[in-house]
């Protein structure tokens, strides 16, 4: 059995966010992590292998410095890693996203035991659409929001979670499987992890390699291609600054009570 | 039928809204978005269809979208529709997208309808803007939305009037910037929307009587379907009801060095103000220190309270797009220069731990 696990490299946004000029985000400046729901999509992979005999491979798309994350993941314990990098994929949307992973996860080949794994959604767009995507475009069930995980032969059985509780779904595999972070508890990568790390296969997969695959149309993808275009980006206007308070905490509390008061909000 | 095709965009007309329903009952969702949506549909001169998927019987619910403003409401009744399936519904979906070939289509950003979205979307070849937080059509009136609501200067920019792309804007890069996405070459035009955001307009039982209701046998093989729910569980826990409250105090990183009494100062001082409800900023929850309903921001929930109170949260856009549109806000944070007094009506530089029992007092020696 094989187990796709999809990563995405992302800029750290919990922290200080670099910008640029023109006010767009400058990724370069910002550390880059591991998106966490990914890892989340990667500790459900090695629960299963250690359960049974599988092949954890971790498929990302980006630039060829995304090659650092995945040494880290093969040092956690993903079995191979194949990072999909190329100018003509830079830009891509969701849409042109998971069209080429789509492509290159069926370049691969997925068969009928085979299982791939995401994380819900990456922290610097939020979207939570390529994984469903990547699904659509192989033909395969997907089940999102997982927050539970059970294998019995090729049968998963998947806690949903929904606003108010969860659905327990059935699928078969081969099938398409989101993590959130209720799922479990990432590992750290072990001493022994990252030395074998270096002997593991890490495969690029460039334009040439997948230009040719069905699934990939090559009019829909990259900057230019993709369906959905930023039309402008701004940021909001700066409010006139409200009433700073100033004294000790009993006077700056006590000015609030007065103003509050007055406003008749209390 | 001829070919569908997703780029024959002169093809495509009206404005379509996905109406989800749990339990044989519509979500607050839907009458969000098809008041808005009827804002769009007025802006292009065309007709707003509501789509309804459902058990036998859903379509007694049909009136009432009507009564928001949708023109027609098509439904689609079977019994394997009665509980979502991401197979059963997406396959309806783009079946009747394929039929009617709407313009716009927009998705409550639910748990569901994210997960329906990018499904119809991959397969109905065209775009997805996720969780946008405004939407126009016209040009005119988008200009006027970027003037109110932007740092752009709309008097030295050109805009092409004509355009008549759906504009649709989103917190982008991790709520840091806000971007406004268009898909311009496929149709329909498709986004999902934030719950709360929107507001749901007056219902009219007039109009309710005059929508067309237009019920259409879906085309399901049920022997085909892969995927089995095996059950449906609502967790007793207790409902936190941030959309809803009149009174949000929410904590942040601030917080984390005492989290329970952090939590308990946070509900006494929503008491104090008159009964509310505590909130959380991202980092809290991605700590595991607090519960991911609670979060308030563009992960989270979008509210807008009468009184929303910061406390130790540094006010990143990420979660003031959560909260901005409070009627007044209160900050208090241990650095003047954090973002959040930017849009505070009041601020207090201080600890948290000492300032907030301080306010408490003061606010209950007023009463």
């Amino acid at each position: 059995m094989k187990i796709y696990v999809c990563v995405k490299q992302v800029p750290d946004t919990s922290g200080v966010v670099a910008v640029n000029p023109d006010g767009t985000m400058n990724r370069a400046k910002m550390p880059a992590i591991i998106n966490p729901d990914d890892l989340n999509a990667m500790e459900a992979a090695l629960q299963l292998k250690e359960k049974e005999c599988a092949t954890v491979v971790a498929v990302s798309m980006g630039p060829p410095q995304a090659g650092e994350m995945m040494r880290e993941l093969l040092a956690m314990g993903a079995d191979e890693a194949v990072l999909i990098s190329g100018r003509e994929f830079g830009g891509s949307d969701t849409f042109a996203t998971s069209q080429i992973i789509a492509g290159a996860i069926h370049h691969l080949g997925i068969k009928e035991e085979d299982l791939i794994l995401c994380g819900r959604q990456a922290i610097d767009g939020d979207t939570a659409q390529v994984g469903p995507q990547i699904a659509e475009k192989l033909h395969l069930p997907q089940v999102t929001y997982a927050t539970e995980i059970i294998k019995e032969g090729n049968t998963y059985t998947v806690k949903r979670a929904l606003e108010d509780g969860y659905m327990s779904i059935q699928v078969k595999s081969p099938c398409l499987i989101t993590c959130i972070k209720e799922l479990n508890e990432p590992r750290y990568m072990t001493v022994e992890g990252v030395f074998s790390a270096d002997e593991k296969p890490l495969t690029v997969l460039d334009y040439e390699a997948l230009k040719d695959e069905p699934l990939i149309e090559t009019e829909t993808i990259g900057l230019n291609g993709s369906p959905t275009n930023i039309f402008k980006s701004f940021n909001p206007p700066v409010k006139g600054k409200g009433e700073m308070f100033v004294g000790s905490d009993k006077e700056m509390a006590m000015q609030l009570a007065e103003k509050l008061a007055e406003k008749h909000v209390i | 039928m001829a070919e569908y095709k997703s780029s024959a965009i002169e093809e495509f007309s009206n404005i379509w809204v996905f109406c989800e329903q749990r339990d044989g009952k519509l979500m607050n969702t839907d009458f969000e978005l098809i008041s808005e949506a009827r804002k769009l549909a007025d802006q292009r001169g065309s007709k707003l269809v509501a789509l309804l998927l459902g058990g036998e019987g859903i379509g007694d619910l049909a009136k009432e979208l009507g009564g928001y403003g949708a023109d027609q409401v098509i439904v689609c009744e079977d019994p394997a529709l009665a509980v979502y399936t991401n197979e059963a519904y997406s396959k309806v979906v783009c079946d009747m997208v394929m039929k009617y070939k709407p313009e716009v289509l927009l998705i409550g950003a639910s748990n569901i309808g994210r997960d329906l979205g990018p499904r119809c979307a991959a397969r109905l070849h065209t775009g997805l803007t996720a969780d946008c937080t405004h939407l126009d059509i016209d040009m005119n009136t988008y200009v006027d939305f970027l003037d109110k609501n932007s740092n752009v200067d709309v008097k030295n920019t050109e805009f092409k009037m004509e355009d008549v792309n759906m504009k649709m804007t989103r917190p982008a890069f991790g709520g840091h910037l806000m971007a406004t996405i268009i898909c311009p070459r496929f149709r329909p035009c498709m986004a999902t929307v934030r719950p709360g955001v929107l507001k749901k307009e007056e219902y009219d039982q007039t109009k309710a009587e005059a929508c067309e209701i237009t019920i259409v046998k879906p085309n399901i093989d049920t022997a085909a379907l892969h995927e089995k729910v095996l059950e449906i569980v609502k967790e007793a826990k207790e409902v936190v009801d941030l959309i809803g409250a009149d009174v949000v105090v929410s904590i942040g990183n601030g917080a984390a060095k005492d989290i329970e009494t952090a939590k308990k100062l946070a509900l006494e001082l929503a008491d104090a103000l008159g009964g509310g409800v505590v909130g959380s900023s991202r980092a809290l929850v991605d700590a595991g220190l607090m519960d991911a309903d609670r979060q308030v921001g563009q992960t989270g929930k979008t509210v807008h309270p009468k009184v929303y109170v910061a406390l130790g949260i540094s006010g990143a856009i990420q979660h003031q797009a959560g909260m901005q549109n409070s009627e007044l806000i209160i900050a208090v944070n241990k650095n003047e220069n954090e973002p959040i007094f930017e849009i505070a009506d009041y601020g207090l530089v201080g600890d948290l731990f000492k300032v907030v029992p301080e306010m408490i007092n003061a606010i209950n020696s007023m009463k």
